[in-house]
């Protein structure tokens, strides 16, 4: 559906990373990994048409996306960034209302119909209660959900999210990742960037695991994440382990190098 | 939210309605309220009002174009802070951000420097205001690639503190009976001796600036959660700010070059009308200007009624906004969180 064909991607003409190839399935979460500064945030303003490309080319269902319109844009990808700190106390209800801009005239005011759209995203994430919430003043857990409901609004065919678990707590963290699953499931597209090989394992149906702005690998987490493949990019000596249910692998870092064994004392 | 709208617009409109009444009113020569009725009625059905000639002059005259001007500019300068302060996501921005104020004091400077009408002084202080702007926007253009916004607030800076050290140079050239008491006037604001003629030719030009924000009022949200979300959301960021900038700047600048630079309306007032009617601009736009209007004509009842002499609106503006500043800084929050 979306795909990069052989894509340079950078800032003002600097490269950051070159020769990116990767297709984006509907129904499917894919997963970007990678050490900071791998490319991965650059490559998703890339794709989302934020950035121009340096060469190559943003396709959906194959056609050139360089020249189309923000809005034709907006109407199939839908960008979820970070949850931050909005600097006006906007109500959820309006934040989320937003996310209909592409379908709403330039001089137009939102309608009931916009405005229905807008309250089914925040009910499909199980966030219907926080509509007449102010954004600035609810958890951080929260402030992703909505916008990733801000996304759904757009009624996009792919959600493109920048690092949707970071700076949540270990609860929030499980419980977006279950919501993003539940989007796959339903047929959405989306493309992720993630710090956690864990979060890979529970639900990526592929990842891309970016360094130096190469892509090393594509596939399958079990194939792409291996202990030998971490310790490649991020340097770090790491086990790969799966777990007794044969379902579930976690990545366990080696114990011996964080916490050196002491002399036993006699 | 709907039931809110009495609240929201209600209770200013209602408050605007007895400053009007208020300001008729008052003054050096008062205005017993019962000849302000009679001289309203005889304008509307035409007949006579049996109050004293001067009286009618003084209403019609004196007072009229006064409050009309300080209601309009109020309005005006609070809609183009409003603007400014969503289009930078910064609560501390004013209308003077990208060196409105700073060259339309120049142009007037200029002007008055020169020995000219009060006509060219106005014209001088609108085309110095807009070519500041129009100077600060090339400049942040020529700079490709980095935050379009901070750049342009940056040159902005840059800009009015240039332009600042130009009026400085004039002053100190300034015949020091004749041009400088009249420069400093200027620059702190006033409205005295304004006439009707003197509001005819901005009316347009400030309703033609409002426009744009009226019919963008709402796509006015986006810019304010920041460029790249802007654009994924599927607004034209860039073609968007030029017009949200030239609208703002043009009611701006149409604004001062009549009254002066009348600081911190722009500033606390889009404050005030978030707190009553939040941050959603087709609520706030409204109720900024209602507040706007209201708090002007108050301001400028109390400077010429306080003390025998006129006392600059800026002067006041400034004293009731530094300390109301800070006590929103303190208490009310939620205005900018």
């Amino acid at each position: 559906m979306l795909s990069a064909d052989n894509l340079a991607f950078g800032y003002h003409g600097k490269p950051v990373g070159s020769g990116v190839s990767i297709d984006i399935r509907a129904g499917e979460v894919l997963c970007l990994l990678g050490p900071n500064g791998g490319g991965k945030t650059t490559l998703m303003k890339t794709l989302l048409g934020l950035l121009p490309p340096l060469a190559g080319a943003v396709r959906l269902d194959s056609e050139d996306v360089a020249a189309w319109p923000r809005k034709r844009l907006a109407r199939v990808v839908g960008y979820v960034p970070q949850a931050h700190a909005a600097f006006f106390p906007f109500a959820v209800s309006d934040i989320v209302l937003m996310g209909r801009s592409a379908h709403v005239g330039l001089f137009a005011a939102p309608s009931r119909h916009d405005r229905a759209v807008a309250a089914l995203a925040l009910e499909t994430l199980g966030i219907g209660h926080l509509r007449d919430r102010i954004y600035t003043e609810i958890s951080g857990g929260e402030r992703q959900l909505v916008l990733i409901a801000r996304a759904l609004a757009q009624e996009p065919r792919i959600l493109v999210m920048d690092e949707p678990t970071a700076s949540l707590d270990f609860g929030n963290q499980l419980r977006v990742l279950g919501r993003i699953a539940a989007l796959a499931a339903a047929g959405m597209a989306v493309v992720l960037s993630t710090h956690d090989p864990d979060h890979v394992f529970l639900c990526g149906d592929r990842v891309a695991l970016l360094h130096g702005g190469r892509l090393e690998a594509i596939g399958a987490p079990e194939a792409v994440i291996t202990a030998a493949a971490l310790k490649r990019v991020y340097g770090v000596d790491v086990q790969v382990v799966e777990l007794p249910d044969h379902a579930t692998r976690i990545c366990v870092p080696a114990v011996e190098e964080l916490r050196p064994r002491r002399p036993a004392t006699p | 939210m709907r039931s809110g709208g009495l609240l929201r617009l209600g209770l200013p409109s209602l408050a605007l309605l007895l400053l009007f009444v208020a300001s008729f009113a008052v003054g050096r020569f008062p205005v017993a309220p019962h000849d302000l009725l009679a001289v309203l009625w005889a304008k509307l059905s035409g007949g006579a009002s049996g109050v004293p000639p001067a009286v009618e002059t003084v209403v019609w005259q004196i007072r009229l174009p006064r409050i009309a001007a300080a209601a309009l500019i109020g309005a005006a300068l609070a809609a183009a802070g409003a603007t400014y302060q969503g289009l930078f996501r910064n609560p501390l921005v004013s209308p003077d951000i990208l060196g409105v104020a700073a060259g339309a004091g120049l142009g007037a400077v200029l002007g008055i420097f020169l020995s000219r009408s009060v006509v060219v002084v106005q014209a001088l202080a609108f085309l110095g205001g807009l070519g500041a702007v129009l100077v600060v926007y090339l400049i942040g253009a020529a700079m490709r690639g980095r935050d379009p916004v901070l750049v342009l607030v940056l040159a902005g800076v840059a800009m009015g503190t240039l332009l600042g050290s130009a009026i400085s140079l004039v002053k100190v050239f300034a015949d020091p009976y004749n041009q400088l008491p009249a420069i400093t006037f200027w620059l702190l604001g006033s409205l005295t001796a304004i006439t009707l003629s003197d509001l005819l030719p901005i009316l347009p030009v400030i309703l033609v600036g409002l426009l744009p924000l009226y019919l963008l009022r709402w796509r006015m949200n986006l810019m304010s959660l920041g460029d790249e979300e802007a654009r994924a959301l599927g607004a034209e960021t860039r073609r968007l700010r030029v017009v949200f900038i030239a609208a703002a700047t043009l009611i701006t600048a149409a604004s001062v070059s009549v009254s002066g630079i009348i600081g911190w309306i722009g500033l606390i007032i889009p404050h005030a009308a978030r707190l009553l009617a939040g941050p959603e601009f087709s609520r706030l736009l409204p109720a900024a200007m209602l507040l706007g209007a209201g708090y002007l004509l108050a301001v400028d009842t109390l400077a010429r009624t306080m003390a025998a002499i006129e006392i600059p609106i800026g002067i006041l503006t400034a004293f009731i906004g530094a300390p109301v500043f800070l006590w929103l800084l303190a208490s009310g929050r939620r205005g900018w969180q």
